[in-house]
């Protein structure tokens, strides 16, 4: 064998040896498919037969009159007619399209915010610890404010919002600009990134998976802020999720009200798996977890 | 005392002149690297040798442009100048490809030419078919090969490399020096390579450079004989490491 094919050989050989052996997997038939699905959904099943039992359980304690603290059985039927009214649908989407213009809006404050102070030093040292100062206040307290800059309007929502999501987005994406590795920094320099694409190729990349952490706290928080401007902020009888739930408490409609409040809970939980999938796919993607 | 290292014949792809590298100021100032003179010649293999605290780091940074001498000059003329760390530091986030196209990229080389070039690349540091493969699928060897790859599509004919090896395992360090000698006699590279490994500088470099520690001076050259490809558990390689080892170890010894 001449000179190279044995150099290539050793090579290749211990190339093969060094690389992660491929994990065991069996050939999986239907019945298999179907028990892994099975594994993956009872348990949240048994969670949500868990929480109905206890909450039939509190109701058939007689703690409260079924009038204002009415069972499964009761509420149930409530919201699947909810949810078959064009109504509801209304509301859904008038909610939910607040809560993506502020999210969005949020976004834009928070990025430029955090590009800013991640870049100027004497801006870090002005306004860095009032960004985590504003994270940590309710966005709640601002709304008496809101309304008296913008009356009873939807810019009052959108400027809560803002004030909630924006300092959590600017936060995740400082955090992670200052945490890319210095020898990642060192590479590019060598390389000859500046400028530009020093951001493109190199910082911005970096600092995603921290960025997306920052964009799933700031989505909670301005989340809960339009949950709140929906009830303060009750706009020319305008229909949303905020709306209906008052209306539900104003008509003593325990019902609607539990149903509204089951819907506000399944709506949080779907753009939690989402924000967490993004997450998964990212550190996968990098390796960080296998 | 050699004051200047020059290599035998030939034209010069580094110049370093009198060199000095002072970090701090006032009396907390430390003189990383002190008046080190040192002429790479086109196409030479250089190993630079030295203990903890010699300036090795220091020097190449400097050679490489990331820091400013205090004093003296560095030049490189109009060769490009590349370079590789103990950690491979390839971007988690592209594949091996896009890895290797990050400096094509800065230097607006135009897509096609640059796929093309990945692929030229990987088969030189044998990973033909690994393009589409990410950095934390690789072993530490591999994951050097790709950054070697890395380098050299800066289209650099100097590579400063800071001991590339040293987190490797000895199997995979012996055939990465294989590696590396042909990789550098095909593309015809200056190489300043800096390592703790007398062996590994006597195995790789046409010279030897020994460093001393705090302040870092040049304080001795050696040529290495023995013809190439060479081995790293050859007799004369042995020979020629021990006397060089017998040196640093006086050089440290001094410092107790």
């Amino acid at each position: 064998m001449p000179e190279t094919d044995v150099r290539d050989r050793q090579v290749q050989g211990l190339d093969a040896l060094e690389l992660q052996p491929q994990r065991g997997v069996d050939e999986r038939g239907a019945g298999e498919i179907a028990r892994g699905v099975w594994a993956a959904t009872w348990p949240k099943l048994a969670a949500v037969v868990i929480v109905l039992a206890a909450w039939q359980a509190v109701v058939w304690s007689g703690w409260r009159t079924e009038f204002v603290f009415p069972g499964p059985d009761r509420v149930l039927p409530t919201l699947f007619n909810e949810v078959t009214s064009p109504e509801f649908w209304t509301a859904v989407q008038v909610t939910m399209r607040r809560a993506f213009v502020g999210f969005a809006l949020a976004l834009a404050v928070g990025v430029v915010v955090g590009l800013a102070v991640s870049q100027f030093k004497p801006l870090r040292t002005a306004i860095g610890s009032l960004i985590t100062g504003l994270q940590t206040m309710p966005s709640i307290v601002w709304f008496p404010f809101a309304m008296l800059l913008y009356g009873i309007s939807e810019s009052a929502i959108m400027f809560v919002i803002i004030l909630g999501a924006a300092p959590s987005i600017a936060g995740g994406l400082t955090s992670g600009i200052d945490y890319v590795s210095p020898s990642l920094l060192r590479a590019g320099k060598v390389m000859g990134l500046r400028g530009v694409q020093r951001y493109t190729l190199l910082v911005i990349p970096a600092a995603l998976p921290m960025f997306v952490t920052g964009l799933k706290q700031g989505w909670a928080f301005a989340w809960r802020s339009l949950m709140a401007g929906e009830l303060l902020v009750i706009i020319n009888q305008q229909n949303s999720i905020g709306w209906a739930l008052s209306q539900a408490r104003q008509l003593n409609d325990a019902e609607r009200l539990l149903s509204y409040i089951i819907i506000v809970l399944v709506i949080g939980i779907m753009i939690d798996v989402f924000f967490s999938w993004a997450d998964r796919s990212l550190r996968r993607r990098w390796g960080i977890t296998q | 005392m050699t004051a200047i290292t020059e290599p035998r014949t030939g034209t010069n792809a580094v110049e370093i002149d009198s060199i000095s590298k002072v970090f701090g100021r006032g009396r907390g100032a430390v003189t990383a690297v002190d008046g080190m003179s040192i002429h790479v010649g086109t196409g030479e293999f250089l190993s630079i040798v030295g203990a903890s605290g010699c300036g090795k780091s220091t020097l190449l940074s400097l050679v490489a442009g990331l820091e400013e001498p205090t004093t003296g000059s560095v030049d490189v003329g109009d060769h490009r100048v590349a370079m590789m760390f103990q950690e491979a530091a390839l971007f988690p986030w592209l594949t091996v490809g896009a890895n290797i196209e990050v400096p094509m990229k800065v230097n607006r080389v135009p897509a096609a030419e640059r796929r093309r070039r990945v692929t030229e690349l990987l088969d030189l540091v044998r990973l033909t078919g690994f393009e589409r493969k990410r950095p934390h699928e690789l072993s530490g060897g591999m994951r050097q090969r790709v950054a070697l790859a890395r380098a050299l599509a800066q289209d650099a004919d100097v590579l400063l490399m800071d001991e590339p090896f040293g987190a490797l395992d000895a199997m995979t360090r012996d055939i990465l020096h294989d590696e590396l000698e042909r990789i550098w006699q095909e593309k015809s590279l200056t190489v300043m390579f800096v390592t703790h490994n007398v062996r590994e500088a006597v195995r790789l470099g046409d010279r030897v450079v020994l460093l001393s520690s705090r302040p870092g001076r040049v304080i001795e050259e050696f040529t290495v004989h023995g013809e190439r490809p060479r081995r790293i558990d050859s007799v004369p390689i042995a020979e020629q490491a021990a006397a060089i080892t017998d040196r640093l170890r006086e050089e440290v010894s001094r410092h107790a």
